[in-house]
């Protein structure tokens, strides 16, 4: 479980988030929403260490995440996706999800220059767990093409693929649905609930109203860099406050 | 196919005392071989881990004084010298690594030049330790045993061990876990650290091995020419090692030694005919023609011709490790 | 106390230069994201075109550093058009291999050109120093002094009131919305490197004189450049201008006090130090030119 309690982060005097608190409880899909430049990515950057927060605490299953840097967060199971499309260019399909791969193994240096059978053998398994990985997202017939070339929804896919590598207890994903077609769509909802049902909890940044409300078990809402509101989609969407943060107060209510 | 080829190398190179014309042929050889442990070396930070350090001679001015110094005025044999050159290098590289942490692209460049400029500065004027510009001559040979290995063919076998035995380091490293971390250094930092990479842990393995590995090689130049003076540290060493990486192919193992069996036995073969300005110069605009039509090298490149042409995707130059992929 | 003040004269009057060759490489590195090692080259460039004016056509003085800053100028701008645009996409890396290898290029062709041998550039001033009390400075590195503060005010001048200043300015800051407001970058870019180029070959003519000129002199020219850099923030010209004096006065100091065999160490000491412990420059406001 996700706990944040009065998470606040400041930009040289613009207020990002403003004392923000949460749970995300395991096993759920849950969403944070929000009309932009509400706090969203900023709060997946000071959970994730890839900002320093002025002021809050972060804990993942009872243990702090303030303050570590990013691998070791990702160490604990709590891994992230990036807003901006983020594989690794130059390499194979295959490559990236091995590099994803890089904590299942064990090999140091030592290990490496002897070399021998237990090096082997556990490249072998690593292998054959990216083909899992890539056919799991449906990647497989592209293994072996370079990640940069590919279109855009699947570079999307690769970068997921790159995540569940690393066997996050926790996933979250920014803006997981950006870009993508209808189609693309569909088959990510389905991928998130396949995510879930091998027991990873999925914590989610995303635009797409459909595709949050079709998955979600609980929807956080974000506004000003506070929470606004916190519940199931349904409640979520007749609340409000909610609906004035995105239709502004001018906007007659639904 | 490539298994022949292979062979046939590994067997020229082993007899090759025996079938070159004459001992300056071997000379070059040996030469060829130090270089491609420089190159190899320096190919782990500028190809895999993406760090353009062009302070390298540094590590191989290091590797060479510490080398003769130990041997010239503490009496230690060639091999334990040789430790200590690598070890003294590679905690230089230990330093450079951590500077890489908190600069990046051109400023860590300037820091790596900046350092090879200090250490320079220092051999030249610290007359008491490295004897200034006159240098250290009378750098004893290496011995095996009871045997000096005075002759040009036994020097030659060492220098080869040597090489293959770099090749050897770097293909391990980088056919592995630690490889495809460096790699995931160069791609995208971010990504990595997000997926649990220790970006500084990995930073400075690559520097230090890298720089060590460069030590070594100095140390072989110090005991091989016996001689040892400022020039070592001279930027042209520096920017010889970054044509020989960059041309024969950052990022692959073959580039590194490929370009510098050719930008060692081409400026001597051209010795001859054309004097040193002139190859310079052809230098540079060989480095400025290579970064405009061959970008990635000529290891590549050749690879490249040497497939059949595919009809779907684009086929990937693939980070090495995983099963079934070809080198 | 009288020696101090000697020393400090002297780094002025070197700081002068220094601040050149740093105005046109943090223009040239902030501008145009190019790290520029071939900028030491331009600053051989201005040198061997004074020589040249000076003792082959026996031009005037006065005429010759104007010769020098007109080389620079074209050179840089026939760089910018052949080597830089074509690899306008690339990554940081590709550009400074690119200068790298310009560098080695244009180092070896002047070796070639001119042989190895320092030659001197004449000059019209009489060498008796004139002196101010305890101390004593020769008019030519007055009028050198004199002449780089001249060349530093026009370039203030250029990057604050007039609209290709302003325009280089606003390409600074944020390439993509100074292209949507109408901003040629192409030739700003050719500008940005014609002009700093033409100021490191002004350098160059004005330290010719004093001290020799020979074809390798441009590589401490490059790495104080970077220097003069570093203290002054990337892109910032009132930075780069005292990054200049600093540096040169530091120079002067360290080979007075300390060794003159160190003098050229101060420099990498000194990016070192400031890249190690305040990265952005000892005078930089964020993100800023001018």
């Amino acid at each position: 479980m996700l706990s944040v309690e009065d998470l606040g982060v400041e930009f040289g005097g613009v207020v990002a988030l403003a004392g923000v608190s949460f749970t995300v409880r395991p096993g759920t899909i849950t969403s944070l929403i929000g009309p932009n430049g509400a706090g969203k990515t900023t709060a997946f950057n000071a959970i994730t260490g890839y900002l320093r927060p002025g002021r809050g605490r972060v804990t993942y299953d009872g243990a702090p995440l303030g303050g570590r840097r990013p691998f070791e967060i990702a160490r604990r199971g709590v891994v992230r996706t990036f807003q901006k499309t983020s594989v690794f260019p130059t390499l194979s399909v295959r490559d990236n999800v091995l590099i994803g791969l890089h904590l299942r193994g064990t090999a140091g240096v030592l290990a490496v220059l002897r070399g021998g059978r237990r090096i082997g053998d556990e490249e072998r398994r690593l292998a054959d767990e990216a083909a899992r990985i890539v056919a799991f997202v449906g990647l497989a017939h592209r293994v072996d093409e370079i990640a940069s070339g590919l279109p855009y929804g699947e570079q999307r896919l690769v970068e997921l693929a790159v995540a569940l590598a690393a066997r996050p207890r926790m996933l979250l994903l920014d803006e997981p649905a950006a870009g993508m077609t209808g189609a693309e769509k569909e088959r990510l909802t389905a991928l998130i609930r396949r995510i879930r049902g091998e027991d990873v909890t999925v914590f989610l940044v995303e635009h797409d109203m459909r595709v949050v409300m079709g998955i979600s078990d609980t929807v956080i809402v974000l506004n000003g860099g506070r929470v606004i509101a916190e519940g199931a989609p349904a409640a979520i969407q007749a609340h409000p406050e909610v609906i004035r943060a995105y239709l502004g107060s001018s906007g007659a209510p639904a | 196919m490539r298994r022949l080829g292979l062979g046939a190398l590994a067997l020229l190179l082993l007899t090759a005392p025996v079938w070159l014309a004459s001992p300056y042929h071997l000379h070059v050889l040996i030469m060829a071989g130090i270089f491609a442990i420089l190159a190899l070396s320096l190919n782990l930070l500028l190809g895999y881990t993406g760090q353009l350090s062009l302070g390298h001679a540094a590590f191989f001015g290091i590797g060479a004084y510490t080398s003769a110094l130990l041997a010239l005025k503490a009496g230690w044999s060639f091999w334990p010298a040789l430790g200590a050159a690598a070890a003294l290098s590679g905690a230089a590289g230990w330093g450079i690594g951590r500077l890489a942490l908190k600069l990046r692209g051109a400023y860590f460049v300037l820091v790596t030049i900046s350092f090879a400029g200090v250490i320079s500065l220092v051999s030249v004027n610290w007359m008491e330790l490295t004897n200034g510009p006159l240098g250290l001559p009378g750098v004893p040979p290496p011995d095996l045993g009871p045997w000096a290995l005075r002759t040009k063919g036994a020097y030659y076998y060492l220098v080869l061990a040597a090489a293959a035995l770099a090749y050897g380091v770097c293909h391990r490293l980088v056919h592995s876990r630690i490889g495809r971390a460096f790699l995931a250094l160069r791609e995208n930092e971010p990504l990595a650290e997000s997926v649990g990479v220790d970006v500084t842990h990995y930073l400075v393995l690559a520097a230090v091995v890298s720089a060590a590995l460069a030590g070594v090689a100095g140390s072989l130049y110090a005991h091989y020419t016996r001689f040892v003076s400022p020039e070592v540290f001279l930027f042209s060493y520096t920017v010889t090692m970054v044509i020989m990486v960059v041309a024969g192919g950052k990022g692959t193992l073959a580039g590194p030694v490929v370009g510098a069996l050719l930008f060692t036995v081409l400026p001597e073969a051209l010795r001859e005919a054309v004097s040193w300005q002139w190859q310079m110069l052809a230098y540079g605009v060989l480095l400025l023609a290579l970064l405009f039509f061959l970008p990635r090298g000529i290891v590549p490149a050749v690879a490249r011709a040497m497939r059949p042409a595919r009809t779907v995707g684009v086929r990937s130059r693939s980070a090495p490790g995983a099963r079934g992929e070809p080198e | 106390m009288d020696q101090l003040l000697q020393h400090l004269v002297n780094g002025l009057v070197l700081g002068g230069t220094y601040a050149l060759l740093g105005i046109g490489l943090t223009l040239i590195f902030g501008l145009m994201n190019v790290v520029n090692f071939a900028h030491g080259e331009f600053y051989t460039l201005g040198a061997y075109a004074a020589f040249a004016a000076l003792a082959l056509a026996g031009l005037p003085f006065f005429a010759a550093i104007g010769a020098a800053i007109v080389v620079g100028m074209a050179g840089g701008a026939v760089v910018e058009r052949v080597l830089l645009r074509p690899l306008a996409g690339e990554s940081i890396d590709t550009t400074m291999l690119v200068m790298i290898g310009l560098w080695i290029a244009m180092q070896n062709a002047e070796l070639l050109g001119w042989g190895g041998v320092a030659q001197s550039i004449p000059h019209p001033f009489p060498t008796a120093p004139w002196t101010l009390g305890p101390l004593g400075i020769a008019p030519l590195r007055v009028f050198v002094f004199a002449t780089a503060l001249a060349l530093i005010g026009a370039s203030h001048l250029l990057i604050q009131k007039t609209r290709l200043g302003t325009a280089m300015r606003a390409t600074f800051q944020d390439r993509d919305t100074a292209a949507l407001m109408g901003v040629r970058i192409g030739r700003i870019h050719a500008v940005t490197f014609a002009f700093g180029s033409a100021l490191a070959a002004a350098a160059g003519a004005l330290l010719g004189p004093i001290f020799l000129v020979y074809p390798s002199m441009g590589d401490l020219a490059s790495l104080k450049a970077f220097c003069v850099v570093i203290l002054g923030g990337l892109g910032n010209i009132v930075g780069a201008t005292l990054g200049g004096l600093i540096l040169g006065v530091a120079e002067e100091l360290g080979a007075g006090y300390v060794s003159s065999g160190y003098r050229d160490a101060v420099g990498f000491v000194i990016i070192i130090l400031v890249l190690l412990l305040r990265p952005s420059g000892l005078f930089a406001r964020a993100e800023r030119i001018g």
